[in-house]
């Protein structure tokens, strides 16, 4: 499997009236032909902030960002950080298309259904007018649009929001890009359409062999469509791995405590939430050490001392699976295991 | 839980015009469209849906926050239905509501002390030890720090804003409170600790309660009892666990499978339903059972005659043919 | 479609109808005789009597409202006999004044300020939308900061002080554009005169004006910038030019056209003081000398076309929206 796209210690700031809003600290990930690799985490934990740098989308100027993001790129890799801003434009939309959380405003109220898509694919042909319309046609009807080439010539406003989504992946999938970035693909949607678009993403996967980077805060979500996961939690990633080990095995107490605090359609009913207790730190004074480490309920197996000073590194225990903690290991599997059979 | 009926909902409809520009007809949208059910004391009732259905219109109509447009409410024996706006604000007292958005809901101008002391205020009521100890008592009661008496909406993040909400909701000791989706925009450590608020106060208080949400899960952790609703109407209601684990309505089914649980393994190799098309538009619902257009068991008759609430098995459920 | 702006033109009328009878009642019972008006120091009570049954103003205030309403249809006929004289369709009242018919004076003064706004309305929506974009482009730089000096002076400096600086400077002193003491003449006769006529009325006006224009397409570009339509666009890989000029200009473009129609209806009869300093014979200058002699029917003719232009100017912009805007069209 051929890797598609390589985040390499990422840092993005942003400067503010109040101080430096550390928006993500030090994110590595690799994504491979094929796979959907998710990232997981809640409001201001960073995902969509890495998302957006992977497109080089944060404005100039309001964004302090180091490290390397290398995308497969026209035979290569392109290090979206360094190069210039043309390159990037030939990378976004052909090389890695993005769909959006929000489907009724990504697409623009003015403009025919048909025209924003051909436009998807004559700002990399340009001239082929004729192309890129039979080609918005034929992409709408792959995600599942009735009567493509009538719809194409509707606007925005006359779809639903599922039909929204669907135009919005079509028009990702124009130039058949090798990467597709989802950020809360499904989070404005009703639980049935959210099945059906998950549905559509998993199988239009497969046909391309696209690698997915989805971006949520849905547990549900990661478990139905990812195979490897990322947890962050301000602004890092805490907890990297398989997805039977971040459900199964999680070797962090943040990612535990997710998915103590995640309500369940359970056998047992109505039994009590864990829920994680306190607030998640601001951005802009953060902890020296672990980030988590005030709201943590292990912190009595570690040295609390370190929790507060030293951030701990991502280490992996298996192949692939790291975290980043403080805990004692034995202690941890002890502990982390009773708590688990808590879980469902 | 005692047997008390508190709040009674019979046939309920809140229609609201709307002027359809094409043929200048004047059409109606069917929010709710005749549904009915009694809340027992201390007991809380799911009402869950996707987005349209008329769970937020029901809630809003039962506390005569809109108008019905036909049907009744009794609330502990006095039949509201056609009570006028003062009579209604002394009820006020014994009927609130939480809302979605905690920041929208919140006068963005008034410390959290002067929101949180409205009700007092409002109702004219003088509580012993004095308003401020009240408020303050209050606001140690949902969680948040009573020294923060003074503070602005905006310096709270949106879980404590929540919280704000509540000790507002629960100041004047409701007997009844509607929870309109209070924890959708939350996250989901933090949606946790307003559930388990909600529950506690709740218990300690014998609130009965309306909780809405279009998050199953949720609704499950919470309610006792649970009603499915589509298009305006009903669709199936039952105690939780009956309605969870033996529903019969092929929309619940749907809805419950619908729904992707943090577990991998049975994520990967369950079998889905998968609802085709959109939810039909409340202007012009489908004849006969609403459900139709998207239901995979539907039949002539379903398409003509509306099927009506009956008990079967744990759950009521509105279906010609039932699962 | 067509139902849409059948109706819309139905209820335009009902509008008009309804206002020119509310301004013609307001005339009706204002304390003054309208017939004594008609004449001046050496006025007898006969040639009162003769003009009011002339002009009709002893009729019943009804049927005066009809005889004008009709006269502007079929036209209208004052007195009999040999002392009878008329005034053809469109027929808007006769000004003793100006012993004139108020249509032929209407006539002469509505082209005069119709090139004037016009003329207006183009430099100051080319001139603000350019500079509004520029200045969103390059929020927090030099061309933001001096276009905001721009927005700020125009905005802050009265039409009257703008117009005679012009007038003192470019006219009298640098002698760059020739004092306007021909008279008007139409672009079809001599396109260099009528522009050097009306180049320094129209600066004047449209300074004011791009300055506020300035201010709200700067807004609107930037509300719009940060739309998620615009990051899909970006995301798509479109040019950065592509998406000011088309996703992003394409949608300020709405609200833009929504104000210019009423800011170009409001200077119809608005134009008082642009119109005084430059001495242009037009609309404003016009209602505004009637309304200095009591000469009520040309005041009334004049205050029921301004507003005949701001209904029709709402039809105009509502239709131009249903274009623009799909979401709105029918």
């Amino acid at each position: 499997m051929s890797e598609l796209l390589r985040i390499n210690d990422l840092h993005v700031a942003f400067p503010t009236d109040d101080g430096l809003v550390r928006a993500v600290d030090g994110v590595s990930l690799t994504v491979s032909q094929g796979e959907t690799v998710a990232i997981v985490g809640e409001s201001g934990s960073g995902k969509t902030v890495t998302s957006l740098s992977v497109m080089g989308l944060h404005k100039k100027g309001t964004a302090e960002i180091s490290g390397s993001i290398s995308v497969a790129h026209d035979g290569g890799f392109l290090d979206v950080i360094t190069a210039s801003e043309e390159e990037i434009r030939s990378m976004r939309g052909r090389s890695v298309a993005m769909i959006f959380q929000d489907p009724m405003s990504a697409l623009h109220p003015y403009y025919k259904i048909g025209d924003q898509l051909a436009e998807a694919y004559l700002v990399h042909n340009p001239g082929k007018k004729k192309e890129a319309a039979a080609r918005a046609v034929e992409m709408l009807d792959l995600v599942g649009i009735s009567e493509p080439a009538q719809r194409a010539k509707e606007f925005p406003h006359q779809f639903s929001g599922g039909m929204r989504q669907r135009v919005m992946i079509a028009m990702a999938l124009m130039n058949s890009p090798k990467m597709l970035i989802a950020d809360e693909p499904t989070t404005a949607l009703d639980v049935t359409v959210q099945a059906q678009i998950l549905t559509l993403l998993a199988s239009l996967q497969k046909e391309f062999n696209m690698g997915i980077l989805l971006i949520t805060h849905d547990l549900g979500v990661v478990a139905q469509v990812s195979e490897k996961v990322n947890v962050m939690y301000a602004g890092r990633i805490v907890e990297q791995g398989g997805v039977d080990d971040i459900f199964y095995n999680p070797m962090q107490p943040y990612t535990l405590g997710l998915l103590k605090s995640v309500p369940r359609i359970s056998a047992t009913g109505s039994e009590r939430l864990k829920a994680i207790p306190g607030q998640p730190p601001s951005l802009i004074s953060l902890p020296a050490g672990c980030a988590f480490a005030p709201r943590c309920e292990y912190i009595k197996f570690a040295d609390s001392n370190a929790c507060a000073t030293q951030m701990p590194a991502l280490v992996g225990t298996s192949a692939g699976h790291t975290s980043r903690c403080h805990i004692d290991e034995s202690k941890r599997q002890a502990s982390f295991a009773e708590a688990m059979k808590e879980v469902r | 839980m005692s047997k008390e009926i508190i709040l009674s909902v019979t046939d309920l409809t809140k229609h609201f015009p709307v002027k359809k520009s094409k043929d200048r007809k004047k059409a109606v949208v069917k929010a709710v469209d005749g549904i009915s059910f009694d809340l027992h004391a201390g007991e809380t009732l799911g009402l869950v849906g996707e987005s349209g259905c008329g769970k937020t219109t029901a809630g809003r109509t039962i506390l005569k926050l809109t108008e019905p447009t036909s049907g009744s409410i009794v609330f502990e024996g006095q039949d509201i239905t056609k009570f006028k706006h003062g009579k209604m604000t002394s009820l006020r007292a014994q009927m609130q509501i939480i809302f979605q958005d905690p920041y929208s809901a919140l006068n963005p101008r008034q410390t959290i002390g002067k929101i949180i002391s409205a009700p007092f205020e409002i109702q004219g009521v003088n509580p012993t030890g004095g308003v401020k100890n009240a408020v303050q008592s209050l606001m140690e009661r949902v969680g948040l720090n009573p020294e923060h008496y003074n503070r602005y909406p905006h310096e709270f993040s949106g879980g404590q804003r929540q919280r704000i909400g509540i000790a507002r909701a629960i100041a004047l000791k409701p007997r009844f409170i509607v929870a309109d989706e209070p924890v959708s925009a939350l996250d989901v450590s933090i949606q946790a600790q307003v559930i388990n608020l909600l529950d506690d106060l709740q218990r300690e208080d014998g609130i009965s309660m309306v909780f809405i949400a279009h998050d199953l899960s949720v609704v499950q952790h919470i309610s006792d009892r649970v009603a499915v609703m589509y298009l305006g109407k009903v669709m199936e209601i039952g105690p939780t666990a009956n309605l969870y684990h033996s529903s019969h309505h092929p929309y619940t089914k749907a809805l419950l499978s619908a729904v992707p649980q943090p577990d991998p393994r049975s994520e990967k190799s369950r079998e889905r339903i998968i609802l085709s098309g959109d939810l039909p538009s409340p202007i012009n619902p489908p004849s006969g059972c609403v459900f139709n257009t998207r239901c995979w068991k539907a039949q002539d008759k379903c398409r003509t005659e509306v099927p009506q609430l009956v008990q079967l098995g744990g759950t009521q459920v509105a279906c010609h043919f039932p699962e | 479609m067509v139902r849409f702006i059948g109706r819309r033109i139905f209820f335009a009328i009902v509008t008009i109808l309804l206002v020119s009878a509310a301004v013609f009642a307001i005339f009706s019972f204002l304390p003054f005789d309208p017939a004594s008006l008609t004449c001046g120091q050496r006025c007898t009570p006969q040639i009162i009597e003769g003009n009011r049954i002339k002009l009709g103003f002893d009729k019943p205030i009804y049927e005066q409202y009809w005889l004008f309403l009709s006269g502007i249809f079929v036209g209208r006929t004052y007195g009999s006999g040999s002392a009878a004289f008329s005034c053809p369709a469109p027929a808007f009242g006769y000004s003793f004044n100006e012993n004139a018919c108020v249509t032929d004076m209407i006539k002469e003064s509505l082209p005069i300020t119709l090139n004037l706004a016009v003329g207006a309305l183009v430099i100051w929506l080319v001139l603000g939308i350019s500079l509004g974009v520029i200045a969103a482009k390059f929020k927090n730089r030099w061309p933001d900061t001096s276009s905001s000096v721009f927005v700020l002076l125009g905005t802050s400096l009265p039409t009257f002080v703008t117009g005679l600086a012009l007038l003192i400077w470019v006219s009298i002193k640098w002698k760059i554009v020739p004092m306007s003491l021909d008279g008007y003449v139409s672009v079809l006769d001599s396109p260099s005169r009528w522009f050097m006529y009306f180049i320094l009325p129209w600066i004047t006006l449209a300074i004011a004006y791009a300055a506020l224009y300035t201010r709200f397409t700067r807004a609107a570009v930037l509300d719009t910038l940060g739309e998620d339509y615009i990051r899909t666009a970006r995301a798509k890989g479109v040019r950065e030019r592509t998406v000011l000029f088309k996703h992003t200009l394409r949608a300020v473009l709405a609200p833009i056209v929504t104000l210019a129609g009423l800011d170009f209806a409001g200077l119809v009869g608005g134009a008082i003081i642009t119109e005084t300093i430059f001495n242009l014979p037009g609309l404003a200058r016009l209602t505004l000398r009637s309304v200095y002699e009591f000469d009520l029917p040309v005041v009334l003719a004049t205050t029921i076309l301004a507003a005949v232009v701001v209904i029709v100017m709402n039809l105009i912009v509502d239709m131009l929206y249903a274009v623009l805007d799909p979401r709105v069209r029918i």
